[in-house]
Formats: structure tokens, sequence, C-alpha cells
């Protein structure tokens, strides 16, 4: 069996934020180990700043913003890549 | 992807919640709807029948819990979720129980269940989320209150010696017991899908930050921040004695799987003991034929 | 409602002697009841031991709970797992459960509680016989709500009752008290226990339509709602709290009036159904005699004498105290000259029938304290006294 190196990537994501749900405690923007996400300067109906992507790209699906999210308002789904690549368990 | 599509999409903690209910009551910055996450991913990861979870809780904010998570949930009174949960595990043994409540509900008032149920080993998973005060009725000292935090109802300090909750029931006779933050996802996700997979009585303390009333009095910033805080000051001692797992304010947390061991449960113990006993003429309760 | 013969494994047919309490324990176990959780007190504990004694032959579960306040908070629990239950108690005990019984009527939970009653208030008498928790057992929990007491006065009936404490249980959705009393609690007679098969055992009202359209607290045409047993897939909720059909938490005003309305009214509209009485030469009676308990069996002596004495007394025994027989006693109240109600604290029943009668008739109290039952003679000296 041949082994081939240098074809593993990381996975990618799509965040889904359910703004309205949201109450800016901001624990999703602190804790994303790739900096995705920031508050945004609107309001949501409460009165919080949501979080919004900034950087998209950079998601590498581990969810911990889904995991973290206290009100149940952020969750991620895997990004089907064009370019075929042996997929890593990059999820910490 | 467009904003259309990605609505599309199915929110995973759907098909653990009723929606119906969201947004829930608690505080933005509380920890106790991470825990809830926790809760759901490993019933997801433990592959057991969702048909046959009950969850039970008590009082207060993390009370609630029960009205929020899509199984069959009872929100029974103040300090009597162990009890509740001890009544319905042995009447339908097949169910998976959950007592999900906060400190001042499992281990203030309803301490005296906690410790018998602990020590006739009932199978069931006690999900203990621990803020450090009585935060429903506004931050008042509770019997895991660490000394010198300001609670409303002591509002010079506590000078009582609070409960170390993993020695507690781990002496009353725990088969399972851990410690964790909230912020420790993932540990929380196992230790919780460790004690399902259990049968006896599993205990699972998750240190959680109340930001409107404990971190709040105590002037220690937001809920950001002491989640923050809490995890920096844990240290992971697996197998700790928890005869030193004590907590301290603002001080060292020691956290980790200090205790898992097997037992018999109640049911095992009273079945194997009137068969021995009585022989034949005994009719086993709970046994799948 | 599903009417079934008892099941044999539990019904000890045969002429036996017993006394009160463990009359009760046959009961429950010939009216299917498998799950008992309770904590020792005087003197209702024979109820236990016998229990404990008697469910590993039939198969199902004793449990002694660390105190009367987990004892009815499992069997709310093990009443939600699909089980019949029962406990036993009495004064302190009874007091410890208020809370929970509040939880039993709100979540609509059908259990029976058996109160053996002993003198109070607090450890008051332990030894000794009392019929002070009769409005305790009403109003004890807070808030409005009503339940079903049911008094024995015989260890025979100690075992009917209790058949039929379940059999109103199951039927209503509520709590479900046996109140009898240390005297009968005590007191051995022969009690025949009848095949199963002559043994009427109403089932549980068990929802059978489809799983998404289950509102746990919905009112049939009877106004009592359907139930389930957690771990059949209808992932429902309930709570303590003031709650709409579905189960979920609503505070307000409006639904707390729905929900408080739909508690009391499904007892009072159907007392009809439930209120059972005992009468005896009432129909031309000048005098009444309103009695529950063992001291209805003190009263009969005072009868004969005050009827050998050639007064025209009747008699009411009240099998079902709660709910209270209310209009039967306004009936009464216009056609006779006067009430007597001999009971063993200091008035709680008699006062319910003064309220009742409306100032039609005077209500001559025969109490005292506890500790023993009436002397003949003094209720005899009142029926006396109601006919000058």
């Amino acid at each position: 069996m041949t082994i081939r190196f240098g074809n593993l990537r990381p996975k990618k994501g799509n965040i889904h934020i359910n703004k309205e749900r949201c109450k800016g405690c901001g624990f999703c923007v602190e804790f994303c180990p790739r900096d995705v996400l920031e508050l945004s300067e609107e309001f949501n109906k409460k009165g919080y700043h949501p979080p919004r992507v900034v950087k998209a790209d950079e998601c590498i699906y581990c969810q911990l913003c889904e995991a973290i999210c206290p009100e149940f308002a952020i969750f991620v789904t895997l990004k089907k890549e064009e370019e075929k690549g042996e997929e890593s368990e990059s999820r910490p | 992807m467009s904003r259309e599509e990605l609505a599309e999409e199915k929110n995973p903690m759907e098909d653990f919640l009723r929606m119906d209910r969201i947004p829930h009551i608690w505080c933005p910055g509380c920890g106790i709807g991470t825990v809830v996450t926790s809760f759901a991913d490993a019933l997801k990861k433990s592959e057991l029948d969702l048909d046959k979870v009950a969850v039970v809780s008590g009082i207060g904010c993390t009370g609630r819990v029960a009205g929020y998570v899509k199984f069959d949930s009872f929100h029974t009174t103040h300090g009597r979720a162990i009890p509740f949960a001890t009544g319905l595990k042995l009447a339908n043994p097949e169910l998976k129980v959950v007592v999900f409540s906060g400190d001042g509900d499992i281990v203030g008032i309803g301490g005296n269940h906690l410790i018998h149920a602990a020590r006739r080993n009932m199978d069931i998973v006690v999900i203990c989320v621990n803020n450090f005060n009585y935060a429903m009725t506004g931050g008042q000292v509770a019997a895991t209150s660490p000394m010198g935090a300001n609670l409303s109802t002591a509002p010079y300090g506590n000078f009582e010696y609070p409960f170390n909750l993993p020695y507690l029931v781990e002496t009353c006779g725990a088969t399972y017991v851990a410690r964790w933050t909230s912020l420790h996802i993932r540990r929380v996700t196992k230790s919780i899908q460790e004690a399902l997979a259990k049968r006896g009585f599993s205990f699972i303390e998750v240190i959680t930050p109340c930001v409107t009333l404990y971190a709040r009095r105590n002037r220690l910033g937001d809920g950001l921040n002491l989640l923050k805080y809490y995890y920096d000051q844990s240290e992971i001692q697996h197998g700790a004695d928890t005869r030193t797992v004590g907590i301290d304010y603002q001080g060292k947390l020691i956290v980790g799987k200090f205790v898992d061991k097997e037992k018999p449960t109640f049911l095992d113990g009273m079945n194997t003991h009137l068969q021995k006993v009585l022989g034949e003429k005994y009719v086993p309760y709970g046994v799948k034929p | 409602m599903r009417k079934v013969k008892a099941d044999p494994k539990g019904v000890l047919t045969g002429a036996h002697y017993l006394d009160g309490d463990f009359a009760i324990a046959e009961g429950g176990l010939a009216a299917g009841c498998r799950f008992f959780a309770g904590y020792p007190i005087t003197p209702s504990t024979e109820t236990a031991e016998r229990f404990s004694e008697r469910i590993p032959f039939v198969g199902g579960i004793f449990i002694q709970m660390e105190d009367e306040i987990a004892s009815i908070t499992a069997l709310i629990g093990a009443s939600w797992g699909g089980q019949k239950v029962m406990t036993v108690t009495s004064g302190p005990g009874f007091s410890l459960m208020q809370e929970n019984i509040g939880l039993a009527v709100m979540m609509e939970t059908p259990l029976v509680i058996a109160n053996v009653q002993r003198g109070g208030p607090s450890t008051g008498l332990p030894t000794l016989t009392g019929q002070s928790d009769m409005m305790q057992a009403k109003f004890g929990s807070h808030g409005d709500y009503e339940i079903i007491a049911l008094s024995p006065d015989s260890p025979q009936e100690c075992f009917d009752l209790t058949i039929k404490a379940f059999n109103l249980a199951e039927t209503f959705r509520v709590p479900v008290f046996v109140m009898t009393d240390e005297c009968v609690g005590h007191m051995h007679e022969k009690v025949i226990i009848p095949p199963a098969d002559e043994i009427e055992i109403i089932e549980r009202k068990w929802y059978q339509g489809p799983k998404d359209k289950y509102l746990p607290y919905k009112p049939d045409k009877d106004l009592v709602p359907f139930m389930v047993k957690a771990g059949d897939g209808y992932r429902f909720h309930t709570t303590g709290l003031t709650h709409d059909e579905r189960g979920y938490p609503v505070l307000n005003a409006e639904v707390q009036d729905w929900c408080v309305h739909h508690l009391v009214d499904k007892i009072r509209k159907n007392a009809h159904k439930i209120i059972e009485l005992q009468e005896d030469q009432i129909d031309n009676a000048e005098v009444v005699v309103v009695s529950y308990g063992i001291t209805s069996r003190v009263a009969i002596r005072a009868v004969q004498l005050a009827r050998k004495a050639g007064i025209k007394v009747g008699t009411m025994r009240m099998i079902t105290v709660w709910p209270f027989p209310e209009k039967r006693i306004k009936e009464l109240a216009g056609k006779i000259k006067a009430f007597v109600v001999p009971e063993i604290n200091l008035g709680q029943i008699g006062r319910e029938v003064e309220r009742c009668a409306f100032g039609q008739a005077p209500v001559i109290g025969v109490t005292h304290c506890g500790g023993w039952v009436h002397d003949p003679e003094d209720i005899l000296k009142a029926i006396k006294e109601a006919v000058r």
C-alpha cells in the first residue's frame, strides 16, 4: 500500500448564526481559535451585538463556537470542498 | 453561500431542545447553556435511545434545564430532583435518568437526598451546575459559596465552610465523580458520556460563572472574564484524592475525573440479595426475562 | 375508564385476622400497587413492614427513603414511571409531605397516601389516636386545590377503601388519602379478601392517540387529562409551575386561572361520582349524627341508646370526607333540628358541616383533643341536647 503525504487538508466550516437569539456574551468571538468571528456593530432586537463572520475561510470546522454558545445560536456545518483531499480530524 | 441557504440548515440542537421554548431565561454570559450543549453532545455520542432518557430538575436557574430539553422531563420541587429520579428509575429501570440541577438545589436543600442516593448507589446521573450561589433568588449564600465571597445574604463576606462536593459524594458511595469548569467543554461532554454509559451513581460537578450575581457582587468582571478565570485557575488531576479538592475563594480549582469504580447498584443489590435469601419464590424486579 | 380484574399475584384471598395497617398494605397490593416508598412513623409503620415483607413474592419495589419528603417525591416519580404507588405516614410525616402533595396535585399524578392519624400538633401523641389531620388533608399544601380523602372505620374498610383510593386516584389523576387513625390502624379484626376476579380495578387513563398530538394537561370530557409514562417516546414535559395544556410553564394570571380552575373543577364537578356516604334512619330524623372513621363506630352505641330513649336519630357516616358532601348536608339542614358531629379534634369537620348547614340547623360538636375514643355517653348527651 502506498501512502501519499502532503494531501491532508483541514476541514472547512460554514458558520450559521441566529442573530436574534444572541445575548452578546462574546464567548464565541473570544474562544474561536482562528479569530473567525467578531462582535458586530449592529444591534439585534434584544439590543445585543451579535457576532459576525469576518474570516470565513479561516474556519476549520472545530465547532467550538457551537459548543460554547450558551444560547444555542451558532452552529457550524461542514463545507464540501471541490478539491478532493483526505480529510484530517481537525476537531480538537 | 447566501444567507438564505444557510438559514435552511438545521441547528443540531433542535433534536435535543424544545425550540418553542427558546430563548431561555439564563442571563448573557451564564454558563448553563454551554453545559446543556455538552449534555446534548454526550447524548448524541452515547447513541442511547433518546426516548428512554428522562431529565429531572429541581428549582433554580439550572432547574430550568428540564423545561428546555426535548426528553421526558420533569421540573420538580426545590431539592427533590434526586428522590423524584429515584422513583422514576425504580419504577421503570429501562430509563436513563439524569438529574440536571444546581448546587443550591442538589446540595443545599436537597443534600440529604444526595447523600442517600449516593449511599444506595442509585443508578442515576447527577449533573450539578455549581455557580457558588443561589442565583434564581438573587445571589444568596449557598452551601458551596467559598469563604470570603460576598453574597446578598452574606453582605460582609461568607464565613461558613463550604462543601467539597466530590469528597462528599465519594465518601457517600458514588461510583463516578468528576469536576470541570464549563469551559472544559469536551471534557464535560466526555464525563457525561462516561457517566451515561455507567451503571451506578454518577456525579459531575460543573463550575459555571454566574455573571449577574456572583461575579457582579464580587467585582469579578463579566461572564467571559469569570469563565476564563475559572479555566485558568483549574488544574487537571485525574484520580486526585477528593479530600484535597476543596475550593477557596478565587483559588485553584482541582478538576478531573476523581472516581470511576464499579459497584452493584441498588437494584442489583436488591435482586441478588433477595434471590439468595428467598430463592425461587422471589420475583426479580426490573430484569428482562 | 377501563375496568379490569385485580392481578391475582397481589391478592391474598381468604379470611384473615389483620390490623388496619396490615389491611392497608394488602389493599394496596390487591389494587396493583407495586411501588412503595416510605419512612417509619408510629402508628403507621406496620403497613410499610407488611409491604416490605410481601412485595418480594409479588414483584415490585419497597424502598425506605431518607424522609417523608423523599418518600412522596419518589412516589410522584414512580407514578410517572408507570407504576401504581403508595405510602403511609402519620401526622409529622404528613406535614413533611405537604409541599410535594401540592406537586402531585399540580402534575396531576395518581398516588395514594394513608395517614394513620395520631394526636398532634408536633410530635404530640405518637401512640394514641387522633383525627386532627382532617383539615390538613384538604388544605395542607399551599394554593387552591382539591384532593380526595376517605375514612375507614375498620380493618376491613382499610382494605376496601385502599383499593377504592387507588381507583379514584387513577380515575381522577389526583392524590387520594386514606385518613385512618391509630385506633383503626392497630385494631385487629376479621378481614375478608375476596378472590382477585371479584376485585374491580380501574386502570390509569392511558393516552392512545398519535404521539405528536399528546398534550399532558388537555382535559378530556370528564375534565381529567390522559396520561402517559416516561420512556414511551412522548417526550413530554411536566412542571410544578403554572402551566398550559402542553405542560409548559406560562406565568401569567390568565393561565393561572385556567390551571387552578382545572385542578379544582375536575374534583368539584365530579364530586357526585366520588362521594360515598352511609346513611341510616335519616328520613324521619330530628337529629343527624355526622361522623367518620373510628368515631362513627362509637357513635353507633350512642345512637342506639338515643333511639331507645325515643329520639329520632339518623346517622351519616362519611366514607368520603373530601370532597365534602355539601349538597347532602344542605338538604338535610332544612329538615332536621340539629346535627351532632363527634370527632377526635376540636371541630374540624363540624365547622365544615356548619358551613354547609347555612344556619338552617345548629351543629353540636362533640370534640376532644385525642388520645382516646369518645365515650358514647358524651355523644348521647349531645343528641339529647339537640332535641331539647
